[in-house]
């Protein structure tokens, strides 16, 4: 099977499973939603403080969220030890891996696009003149987050205590895609509703590295 | 067999009686330096000597860290034990080093630029370095089979290498849009000054190299006794 009717496989598996109990969606949802009223509770912000520091409350509040939500890519997997029987299949090992960051991709993507009215409304900004280009920096920002969280998932899944080891080992790794992306963010809301060339460029980058290097070193993950 | 066991102990235990003084010998000429030999900075002062031990832990962590992730590739490529092991211990050598450089930092910006941290570019990347690496020891520490623990801790290293030029670049770009307290960089170094802050540096790679050399013999003896303790399992004494 090619790389890319595999990855479709996997990823029209990982959706059916999560359209069939939409758990991992909803509560990702409202926890961002939370995380973002009670940012606003601790800083009681004006609305160019709004402009200046809800970017990176936004993407904070979607980091915290993704290193709730990539959790359980594959620890569902462990309860009837079904990556076993994904291993068994006739698919790359790195198939599995892009199929569960394609469908990670989607699932924080699809948080994304719900929260953002939202979001707009909560802290006053009117988003409608940069949508495009806030769409795109949110996707690729999320892309980075997507890929190293899936990668770090599937290793802290094999340890103990996964759930504290996932944004501990997670956090420091994609510090760069929160400075980027809060920054390309800013630089969209702020007056001039310009976007930083550099960080574009810079998040493009991350993506490249790290889908490169899951595609070298994914098939590490999967050996039992 | 025990006659063999016993001698290598012994040759061992030789080398490293030999690398612990000489390891100490000149860590402490490199002190003297510091504080003697080298000329007192014009306008920093006193204080300034903490650099000949601040710049060459941050080297000596890089040197720490490149050794980390060589033996993070190496073991993926040939899954032979020692590869893991060396890594373990040139990490546990970077987290130390970087934090010798974290701590001192603030020491000698406290009088020099009136705060202890700054967020300058430099200071917060290292952090978040340091963090990646403890992050990864952390790893170790949470996987209890050593194949496993030794495969999924070199991916996590060769992560980390990866992410350390774009911590650098986006903290460096982000901060260079900030207001940040200005670095006196005259240009100038007193040629003193540079042969002291190499020579400490020396000493600082001989302690790396002892320590990890011991580090590495301890978590050999470690699996050596883990097989074993499986072997007796296995034979049910």
């Amino acid at each position: 099977m090619s790389l890319t009717r595999s990855t479709s496989v996997i990823l029209s598996k990982e959706l059916r499973v999560e359209l069939r109990s939409r758990e991992l969606l909803s509560t990702t949802l409202v926890f961002v939603l939370l995380v973002l009223v009670l940012f606003s509770f601790t800083f009681d912000p004006t609305s160019a403080e709004a402009r200046r520091f809800g970017p990176g409350l936004l993407w904070l509040g979607l980091l915290f969220a993704s290193s709730l939500m990539l959790q359980p890519s594959f620890v569902r997997e462990q309860a009837n030890d079904t990556l076993s029987a994904l291993r068994m299949t006739p698919i790359k090992p790195f198939a599995i891996l892009l199929g569960k960051i394609a469908s990670n991709l989607l699932f924080l993507f699809f948080v994304e696009l719900t929260l953002l009215p939202i979001f707009a409304a909560l802290y006053n900004l009117s988003i409608l003149p940069v949508l495009g280009r806030l769409l795109l920096v949110l996707f690729l920002g999320t892309v980075g987050l997507a890929t190293t969280g899936t990668v770090f998932s599937a290793i802290t899944a094999q340890a103990r205590l996964r759930e504290l080891l996932l944004p501990l080992l997670l956090f420091p790794i994609v510090a760069p895609v929160l400075i980027a992306s809060s920054e390309a963010t800013v630089g969209l809301l702020s007056p001039a509703a310009a976007l930083d060339r550099v960080w574009l460029v810079f998040l493009i980058a991350f993506d490249v590295v790290f889908l490169t290097a899951a595609w070298l070193f994914g098939e590490y993950l999967f050996e039992e | 067999m025990r006659h063999h066991l016993g001698s290598a102990t012994k040759s061992t235990m030789a080398g490293t009686v030999f690398y612990a003084v000489f390891a100490y010998a000149f860590l402490g000429l490199a002190a003297y330096a510091a504080l003697f030999v080298a000329p007192t900075e014009l306008t920093m002062g006193v204080i300034q000597r903490i650099f000949y031990f601040h710049v060459p832990s941050f080297w000596t962590a890089f040197i720490a860290i490149a050794t980390t992730t060589f033996g993070s590739i190496a073991y993926l490529a040939t899954r032979a034990m020692k590869w893991d092991w060396i890594s373990v211990s040139a990490a546990e050598l970077a987290t130390a080093f970087l934090t010798i450089g974290l701590v001192t930092g603030p020491i000698w910006a406290k009088p020099v630029w009136g705060v202890w941290w700054a967020w300058d570019a430099r200071t917060t990347s290292t952090f978040v370095l340091w963090a990646i690496y403890v992050s990864y020891l952390l790893l170790r520490t949470l996987v209890d089979e050593p194949e496993r623990r030794a495969l999924l801790s070199a991916v996590v290293a060769i992560f980390a290498c990866l992410d350390v030029p774009l911590v650098y670049f986006s903290i460096w770009w982000f901060r260079t849009q900030h207001p940040q307290p200005v670095i006196g960089d005259s240009g100038y170094l007193d040629p003193r000054m540079l042969k002291v802050l190499l020579f400490c540096w020396g000493a600082l790679v001989v302690v790396f190299l002892a320590v990890v050399r011991q580090r590495y013999r301890l978590e050999k003896l470690r699996a050596e006794v883990d097989a074993l303790r499986m072997e007796a399992e296995r034979r049910g004494l």
